[in-house]
């Protein structure tokens, strides 16, 4: 299965899964969840998930349904306006400002546009994530050959995002996600912006995160990418849960 | 810190013009400052040095003939505190006026030594500077005394004056002060504009505040000590000089200077001080109304 970015918390996680059997570790829960914008906008509107270790779930559902909106609770880009947030065993709603580094160091975000540096390489920017949260200089320049090697850039390190094609820079963006070990990742639209092709080979990349035990959540428009992987499937119309199925289906038709 | 430092010098030089600009700002504020404090500083000597002389100059009423004068003469020798009393006749005192006074007046003054009315003047010499006020109340109370000059009259005028420039120089600085350090606060701003998409980036993979913050704190304070470090060296460079020229001494009057390398000392303290710390706040303000972590 390739390179494992980090061996310590591979090893941490091993003793995890191996003490408790597999998909019973709660990794993400919310307990009726609302979220009203300032400006008034009903994006959430009473929702009760539970995500368990190791899933791999698709949120689906149309335009301006919430989707982001579910996405951004989770790492604390948002806070609910009511109801319970858990995830990786920090309470987001009681979440001090000063905490939250510590749970985003703990979830990888990924992202329609990318969000790379693009005056930085391919190997700065995903070092770049390790260096702003204090990670040795010895253990970034391994990890960060380690992490792009694992995405197949290994030979592409030096390249600026310019030089580098959307699919191509869209693996360096999950490199960066994934360079910290997170225990989850979470993903809005991440195929967006790239063409059917390069969509199903980063696809691919996030099975195999998630074949390492991570859990993943992937907000997504694409039907034919869904309907073929046959996943956990959570349907938001409005700011609520309309459908949550084990192997379910896209169920749109867009 | 290393890496703060660094972005920070990154950060100056990314918006030159801006940089520019806030450091001039900064220079100018503490050149005036500079200024102010040093002639400030040179007064305070001035007037120690004043108050701590030892002669007391006492003016008897016009009306006070030479041989009345003895006698206060006598009785001052009396008081408490009094070393020593130098007796100066009228004649004596127009024997000075007259050589004071340009030439072309000197005939004129023959011509008014008859009807001499200047004071007979007493110079009193006090056993140490602790005396000098009491003596000088003591002086003021007596009858035939018309004025006391103890050197705090002087002290007195002087203070006074320094007090007007002062606060002047005050409300110069402090509006000066203000301005630099939103000029600080706006570079920092153009700064963090520049840097937001390397900002949004941090937090989203757990960075800290103050991780992200350093870096701005840093440029801000840079620009303080940057904007300092000129108006101090000129200014310290210029005093030097200066000084060395007058050989330590306020024109031809026996006043000291400052030594120059005091002055080097107070200077840097409040200049690198006050630049830091207005530095420091604008760096602040920006971060607080911009950064939002
Ligand atoms: N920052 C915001 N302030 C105010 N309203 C917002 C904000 N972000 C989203 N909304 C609103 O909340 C609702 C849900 O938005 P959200 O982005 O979560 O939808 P979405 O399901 O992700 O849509 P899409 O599929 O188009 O990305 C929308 O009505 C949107 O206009
Ligand atoms: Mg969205």
């Amino acid at each position: 299965m390739g390179v494992e970015p980090s061996e310590y918390g591979q090893v941490w996680r091993f003793f995890i899964l191996a003490l408790v059997p597999k998909g019973s570790l709660l990794m993400i829960e919310m307990q009726d969840v609302w979220k009203e914008y300032r400006n008034g906008t009903k994006a959430i509107n009473g929702i009760s998930v539970k995500i368990d270790q190791g899933e791999f779930v698709y949120v689906v559902g149309p335009s301006g349904a919430g989707k982001s909106t579910f996405i951004k609770l989770m790492y604390r880009e948002e806070r609910p306006t009511r109801g319970h947030i858990f995830v990786n065993g920090f309470n987001i709603g009681r979440l001090k400002d000063r905490k939250v580094p510590l749970l985003r160091r703990n979830i990888g975000v990924v992202f329609q546009d990318f969000k790379l540096l693009p005056k930085l390489t391919a190997y700065e920017n995903v070092a770049f994530a390790l260096e702003v949260i204090n990670t040795p200089r010895r253990v970034i320049r391994k990890r960060v050959m380690d992490v792009l090697d694992w995405v197949g850039l290994a030979d592409k390190a030096h390249m600026l995002p310019s030089q580098l094609s959307g699919g191509e820079q869209q693996r360096v963006a999950i490199a960066r996600a994934i360079a910290n070990n997170p225990s989850v990742i979470i993903a809005d639209e991440p195929t967006g912006n790239l063409d059917p092709d390069t969509s199903w080979g980063i696809m691919k990349l996030f099975q195999r995160i998630n074949d390492r035990g991570t859990t993943i959540v992937m907000a997504t428009h694409n039907k034919e990418i869904v309907n073929t992987m046959r996943k956990r499937v959570i349907a938001i119309e409005r700011g609520v849960i309309v459908r949550d199925e084990p192997k379910g289906l896209y169920g749109y038709e867009d | 810190m290393a890496r703060h430092v660094r972005e920070g010098f990154k950060n100056l030089w990314r918006n030159g013009w801006m940089t520019f600009a806030s450091v001039s700002a900064v220079a100018i504020t503490l050149l005036i400052l500079g200024v102010f404090l040093t002639v400030a500083l040179n007064a305070q000597q001035m007037a120690n040095y004043v108050t701590r002389q030892l002669e007391i100059e006492v003016f008897l009423k016009p009306s006070i003939s030479d041989a009345q004068g003895e006698q206060v003469a006598q009785a001052v020798r009396q008081l408490p505190g009094v070393a020593s009393v130098q007796y100066f006749s009228k004649e004596d005192g127009f024997a000075q006026l007259r050589r004071d006074i340009s030439p072309q007046y000197r005939a004129l003054m023959d011509g008014l030594s008859a009807k001499n009315t200047l004071p007979v003047k007493l110079v009193v010499k006090a056993t140490s500077p602790d005396e000098l006020l009491p003596l000088g109340q003591e002086l003021r109370r007596l009858p035939s005394v018309y004025q006391v000059n103890d050197g705090r009259s002087v002290v007195d005028k002087l203070l006074h004056l320094f007090n007007v420039l002062r606060n002047l120089g005050l409300v110069f600085v402090v509006g000066l002060t203000v301005t630099a350090m939103f000029l600080i606060a706006n570079t920092i701003k153009i700064t963090i504009f520049s840097r937001r998409r390397e900002i949004e980036i941090m937090k989203l993979v757990g960075a800290t505040n103050w991780f992200i913050r350093w870096p701005f704190l840093m440029e801000g304070m840079m620009i303080g000590v940057l904007g300092a470090a000129l108006p101090y060296a000129l200014l310290v460079w210029g005093y030097a000089s200066i000084y060395q020229r007058m050989s330590g001494t306020f024109f031809i009057l026996p006043f000291p200077l400052v030594p120059a390398s005091d002055l080097a000392i107070r200077l840097a303290e409040v200049m690198f001080g006050l630049g830091i710390a207005i530095g420091v706040w604008g760096g602040a303000m920006s971060i607080r109304r911009f950064l939002r972590v």
